[in-house]
């Protein structure tokens, strides 16, 4: 790299032309995976079946939500999580299902994970009124509070405290619950997060707070944008930090679980980084110009969905064709979903108006 | 009836909703320890201790963000501002959180939460501790906006407030604190959130008037009574949602009407008053509606100037006079 002029005034983030010739740019460090097999983990063949089946329907899903949004079949912002669904199945796995989870715009495949139906999912893609916000949501704003998955957020790193808040009221009503928030690795920048951080180890908040790094804040990379790494912002709090394998599903699993013991132990807030890669650009409407095919090529060879089956298959827990029967009933039931969609009834006009108020007499300034 | 102090009835009415309901709590900057930095918590922290009445760090967004979340989380935050000029900074938590989560999830979430603390200026304070942010609040699909002028009010509408299941700007008066008025001593007391009020009944002009104003249109309405003008005084306590029926009832009896209001005029409360008065009782009017506002102009420090800039019963006066053609 070409020595800069030092009389030169340079704004340019570290890491621009960094990279070794010839070697291929990185988003980010995946860690070792675990290697601990399932059974050490306290999974048995049941859950490993069931944990394939979930990530695959968050992949199929989002495939088929794709196809219909370049079709024109619905319009909005569509983030997708392809790449990353073995943190929100870990996850899921690893909590209660009474703990509480909320999220950013990235958010179908933890509805997905968190009891949403595929129905009600790609209506909600659609805007139709069996979606599972009526409509009112969209891409950016699923949720779903019976099963505590409390939605996600569209404003980067908004959500993080609210995430706090959800921890604040489990340990107010001392229920035994308690909250994780997950956004991407653009919201670490936010003073949201670092506000929240302070109060919650101030507060001895209940709450695990997980940066999904997919290495890209939209097309800024991480390193780009944030000047150490970003589990080291944990110690700046006095929290606990650890930094996780995303692409492997026993990685979040076993982490998730461990740190979930001890912040409901000792009600304390932890943070965990968890590495991944996101195969679609940020949104649709993203040309990815900021990254190589090459470099994408190289995390598709860690697929975490892939190696779970890899896994399935030498651990003799499933034979190729039972692999088969769970991809094609997953197949079947979105694309289901998407008949159900696109022949569900839009809303009512009169919806407009429902569910601004909690009242039943609603005023609005018309 | 029992005199108060406007923060003793802002006081009662969270110590009475505490005592009532375990689910209320306060937290703020200076809430506890410090009995409030305005003394409107005052003795709260020893009654309910640091389980209820919590200090927070000044980190407005942070804690705006934990109470929404604990809000949507089953329980029904009261969260003070030292002041709302520095609520700007946890007013994504307002706007784009407390007011929109219940509508986005197709009404899965709802939202029992607080926002309350002085609005709009005290006495020289400079340009970033002066402003009036009701207008700018009610602007927002979703949330309730009260600036309440007496003690009474403020004690009925800020329990009416905490028990609704909505997001609600409760806004005070730095420089009313201090004030005294009578207070209902019946036994929980409530003022719905939406009634208006005719505090001074008069026949040839309406004023209406709230918060710190009403008080400025109650001192030009006795000079205006020895001119042999009698003022009618509509208070309509919350700004959204508004008691028109209340104004429009008053214009038709008066034909005429001065909006005053604490904030700039432009996009204001009161331009919205005078465009539903045009629209609603257009034909009642016999002379164009006025307001009195503060200048398009930041607060200055300097005396002269910022008696200058915050509207006067002069300028009160001086409306009410062009309505009547008086002038």
């Amino acid at each position: 790299m070409a020595k800069k002029k030092t009389d030169e005034v340079n704004f340019a983030p570290r890491g621009i032309g960094d990279e070794k010739d010839g070697a291929v740019q990185k988003g980010v460090d995946l860690p070792s995976p675990t290697k601990k097999k399932h059974k050490s983990l306290g999974l048995s063949e049941d859950d490993l079946k069931a944990m394939y089946e979930q990530m695959y329907l968050q992949r199929r899903f989002e495939e088929r939500a794709m196809q219909q949004y370049q079709k024109g079949k619905f319009g909005g912002f569509l983030h997708l999580y392809i790449g990353q669904e073995a943190i929100s199945t870990g996850t899921v796995y690893a909590l209660n299902d009474d703990d509480d989870i909320i999220t950013a715009y990235r958010d179908h495949g933890w509805g997905l994970c968190r009891g949403i139906t595929p129905k009600e999912g790609m209506a909600e893609l659609f805007g139709k009124a069996p979606g599972c916000s009526k409509g009112k949501g969209g891409s950016m704003h699923f949720a779903k509070t019976e099963n505590h998955f409390w939605g996600g957020y569209g404003i980067v790193g908004g959500h993080i405290p609210i995430g706090g808040g959800l921890a604040f009221a489990n340990k107010y009503n001392q229920n035994g619950r308690i909250s994780a928030t997950f956004f991407g690795d653009g919201a670490v920048d936010q003073g949201a997060l670092h506000e929240t951080f302070n109060i919650a180890n101030l507060w001895k908040l209940p709450a695990i707070f997980a940066v999904e790094n997919n290495g890209y804040s939209m097309g800024t990379a991480a390193r780009r944008h944030t000047v150490t790494e970003i589990v080291d912002r944990a110690k700046a709090y006095g929290m606990k930090g650890k930094v996780v394998n995303g692409m492997d599903v026993f990685s979040v699993y076993e982490a998730m679980k461990e740190v979930a013991e001890d912040v409901r132990k000792n009600s304390e807030p932890y943070f965990l980084e968890i590495r991944t890669y996101r195969y679609r650009g940020h949104s649709m409407s993203d040309p990815q110009k900021y990254r190589t095919k090459e470099e994408l090529e190289e995390y598709q060879k860690v697929d975490p969905i892939e190696r779970l089956k890899t896994y399935l298959k030498d651990e003799k827990i499933l034979k190729d064709s039972e692999i088969q029967e769970i991809e094609d009933k997953v197949e079947d039931e979105v694309l289901e979903a998407v008949d159900f969609a696109d022949n569900a009834d839009f809303p009512e006009e009169s919806a407009l108006y429902d569910d601004m108020f909690a009242e039943d007499d609603p005023y609005f300034h018309k | 009836m029992a005199e108060l102090q406007f923060r003793e009835a802002i006081k009662e009415a969270i110590d009475e909703e505490m005592a009532r309901e375990e689910k209320v709590f306060i937290m703020g900057e200076e809430v506890a320890e410090y009995n409030g930095a305005y003394k409107a918590t005052e003795g709260l922290l020893d009654k309910y201790g640091y389980k209820r009445v919590i200090d927070t760090p000044i980190s407005e967004l942070g804690f705006a963000g934990i109470g929404v979340g604990a809000a949507m989380n089953g329980l029904r935050p009261i969260v003070e501002f030292m002041t709302f000029n520095f609520a700007v900074l946890a007013a994504d938590q307002i706007i784009n959180h407390a007011s929109k989560a219940g509508y986005m999830t197709g009404g899965q979430i709802s939202m029992p939460i607080v926002f309350r603390g002085p609005n709009a200026s005290a006495g020289q304070l400079g340009a970033t501790h002066s402003v009036a942010y009701d207008s700018m609040y009610a602007h927002f699909p979703g949330l309730k906006v009260i600036y309440t002028s007496e003690p009474d009010d403020a004690k009925g509408l800020l329990k009416s407030a905490i028990r609704d299941d909505n997001p609600v700007l409760f806004m005070e008066s730095e420089q009313m604190y201090g004030m005294k008025g009578e207070v209902s001593d019946e036994e929980d007391y409530i003022i719905p959130i939406g009634k208006g009020k005719i505090k001074r009944e008069g026949s040839d002009v309406t004023v209406v008037a709230h918060g710190k104003m009403y008080h400025v249109a109650k001192q030009a309405a006795a000079q205006l009574e020895k001119d042999g003008v009698e003022v009618e005084i509509i208070d309509p306590r919350t700004v959204k949602p508004l008691d028109l029926p209340l104004i429009i009832e008053s214009i038709k009896k008066t034909n005429r009407c001065v909006v005053v209001d604490e904030a700039h005029p432009f996009a204001g409360f009161a331009a919205e008053i005078g465009f539903l008065i045009q629209r609603e009782a257009f034909d009642y009017l016999d002379a164009p509606v006025q307001r009195v506002t503060l200048p398009d102009v930041n607060a200055p420090f300097s005396k002269p100037l910022f008696d200058a800039w915050l509207p006067s019963a002069k300028n009160v006066i001086d409306a009410v006079n062009q309505v009547t053609y008086r002038n």
